[in-house]
């Protein structure tokens, strides 16, 4: 059994307390009245730096004399544009770091069920520390929905614009036939309904899954082993499903107007990666306290191989992605990948190094493979850089190129880190980390590759 | 260190095998080579054999052709004759990069590929009209042959070989 270090459980409590912290800054910090707005652009124009070529160019114009009015209305609108990407910033922050953490978790969920499923031979070893991550699943779920639903009925839409019901209002100035178009799928009740049907499901199998795989222990049959074959086979089929539509709904639904079809899949590669990297990481960490006595190099050998093969696979995706919309240029697609280069170019093309190169060129060596600093290093860069890839999924819609990694950024990382170390320690400490009568668990014991 | 004559011990199971190589190895004598159907798996480890290096060639001819697809690409695309063809930024390489990825990738796996494989050929000296180099048929079937070359050493190691179970133990003349 495994027991939660104080020291660690202090270390997340301290954590989300920072983190929390943080947070309310950011949000005290993003209040700015119009006016605020009015006199920092005018400090950004006068400054010199050419960060804002719009009012630069409002100004000139309004320096002529000609259409001053138009002008200085354009220059209120303008504002008034900033206004809300500021505001917008630590809901957005805050949103990424929810999502993230839950992911990783719904990813571990996916690899577990596979593992029962293709009837794995190396990873029973390994399926309670994945049950530990999948813990965080519910709760972390619960609140990217809760964050969701919050920025609609307490912040003013700001991480979905179509959740603003004048967005498909005939009569109103802020009407949008393409949002209007889409309101059958787009909007608030339904968005939160499939969002529970979601959790929900996943939630179960999580349930069921765990309480077979306890019961198994103390079983004299392999009855529930069975039946966890035959739930994880069902819940791969719901999840496909149902992860595809989570990224239509929580991510690609930020930029309303666009759309692509291997979005989900897309999504879905990071999730993998994640959830692989992060149960190398736990697997290390509890083998280096010497909790793990029959996990060895060949268990952080194939854990490291999926890492990097769905590193590539992650890559893969971006790349069919990103190329086929940038071959044919088609304007309703293409405004997708103009505003990441353009205002985003640093962490878009950066997380290639941090996603692909480095993993790739890291853990292409076999030997590497079995060294856990080795492992760790490059778990540690597939990490960042997959919070990157969210940031750069959400960011772009809901901030613009008023972006940066800051206080809302940083300290809403460290709340939810320490959210998730919390209660995944603190579901490993509920059941021993190893399977007891796993008909697998002897082959696993032995593994070696 | 060629000697003139060699012991041909025959084995019919890959565990007997096994066991065997260890005592031998165990003993002190040099396994000249080991002639098996099918691959045993742990073999080459007790054999004392050094790893392969086939993956690290593999790995600079993948490099080799990522090159070549980028000097090709540039030159055609961009240097030599940089047309307009269907509104493509033919003004860099960067800029029109992700068309020539395609490319890029599948030359990157073919150079490896092939070469690898052919290294591997080169080195195993494999060939379509190679005489085969198979001291017994039945070693393609379902038996096993450890060849060790004897130096005045013939009566012990005739002994130590067949109480490791093998099922014929021959002197014979080296053929090669």
């Amino acid at each position: 059994m495994y027991t939660f270090s104080s020291r660690l459980k202090i270390a997340s409590i301290a954590l989300m307390i920072i983190g929390a912290l943080g947070i309310g800054f950011g949000f005290m910090n993003s209040h700015k009245s119009l006016d605020d707005v009015k006199t920092m652009l005018a400090q950004e124009a006068s400054g010199g730096h050419g960060t804002d070529t719009h009012t630069a160019a409002a100004q000139t114009e309004a320096g002529h004399g000609d259409a001053h009015a138009d002008a200085a209305s354009h220059a209120d609108e303008h504002a008034e544009h900033v206004q809300h990407q500021i505001a917008n910033r630590p809901w957005s922050a805050i949103y990424v770091a929810a999502f993230f953490f839950m992911m990783i978790a719904l990813g571990v969920l996916a690899f577990y069920a596979i593992q029962y499923a293709a009837q794995a031979g190396w990873s029973p070893l390994l399926l309670r520390v994945m049950e530990g991550i999948t813990a965080y699943l519910l709760p972390g779920a619960l609140i990217v929905l809760l964050i969701a639903a919050l920025s609609h009925y307490i912040g003013h839409n700001s991480i979905f614009i179509w959740m603003d019901s004048e967005m498909v209002n005939p009569d109103s100035e802020k009407y949008d036939k393409l949002v209007a178009g889409k309101q059958g799928w787009l909007n608030v009740p339904m968005f939160l309904l499939r969002g529970l049907i979601y959790i929900a499901g996943w939630a179960l199998y999580r349930h069921f899954s765990r309480k077979f795989s306890i019961a198994q222990d103390n079983a004299d049959d392999n009855r529930y082993f069975k039946k966890s074959f035959r739930i994880a086979a069902a819940f791969l089929v719901f999840f496909i499903y149902t992860e595809s539509m989570m990224s239509w709904d929580w991510i690609m639904s930020v930029d309303p107007h666009w759309f692509s079809t291997l979005f989900g899949w897309y999504v879905l590669s990071g999730m993998l990666v994640a959830g692989v990297t992060v149960i190398a990481l736990i697997t290390i960490y509890l083998k280096a306290k010497g909790l793990l006595p029959h996990v060895n190099d060949s268990h952080i050998h194939d854990l490291a191989k999926f890492m990097f093969g769905f590193s590539i696979f992650w890559t893969y995706l971006w790349f069919s992605q990103f190329m086929l919309i940038w071959y044919s240029n088609i304007p309703e697609e293409v405004t997708y990948f103009v505003t990441r280069i353009e205002d985003y170019n640093l962490p878009f093309f950066g997380m290639l190094i941090l996603n692909f190169l480095f993993p790739m060129l890291l853990l292409m060596n076999s030997d590497y493979k079995r060294i856990p600093w080795f492992v760790v290093m490059a778990g540690v860069v597939v990490l960042v850089g997959h919070y990157v890839d969210v940031f750069n999924m959400i960011m772009p819609a809901t901030v613009g190129d008023r972006w940066f990694i800051g206080v809302p950024e940083i300290f809403s990382m460290l709340f939810f880190t320490g959210l998730f170390m919390f209660i995944v320690f603190t579901a490993l400490t509920k059941a021993p980390l190893t399977q007891k009568r796993n008909p697998f668990i002897k082959e696993s014991e032995n593994f070696h590759y | 260190m060629e000697t003139s004559k060699v012991i041909h011990a025959i084995y019919t199971d890959d565990d007997v095998l096994m066991a065997a190589v260890k005592k031998v190895k165990a003993n002190k004598y040099h396994i000249g080579e080991i002639y098996t159907p099918f691959p045993v798996h742990g073999l080459d480890k007790a054999m004392g054999l050094a790893p392969t290096r086939l993956a690290i060639t593999a790995f600079l001819y993948g490099c080799v052709g990522l090159i070549v697809a980028t000097v090709m690409m540039n030159y055609i695309m961009i240097e030599d004759w940089p047309q307009d063809i269907g509104g493509k930024p033919s003004f860099s390489y960067i800029e029109n990069m992700p068309a020539f990825v395609p490319i890029m990738f599948e030359l990157t796996v073919f150079f490896s590929a092939h070469l690898m494989v052919i290294t591997f050929y080169l080195r195993s000296r494999m060939w379509p009209f190679k005489d085969a180099e198979n001291p017994d048929p039945r070693t393609t079937d379902d038996h096993f042959l450890m060849e060790i070359p004897v130096s005045g050493n013939e009566k012990e190691l005739h002994d130590l070989l067949v109480e490791t179970g093998a099922v014929e133990v021959n002197l014979v003349n080296n053929t090669h």
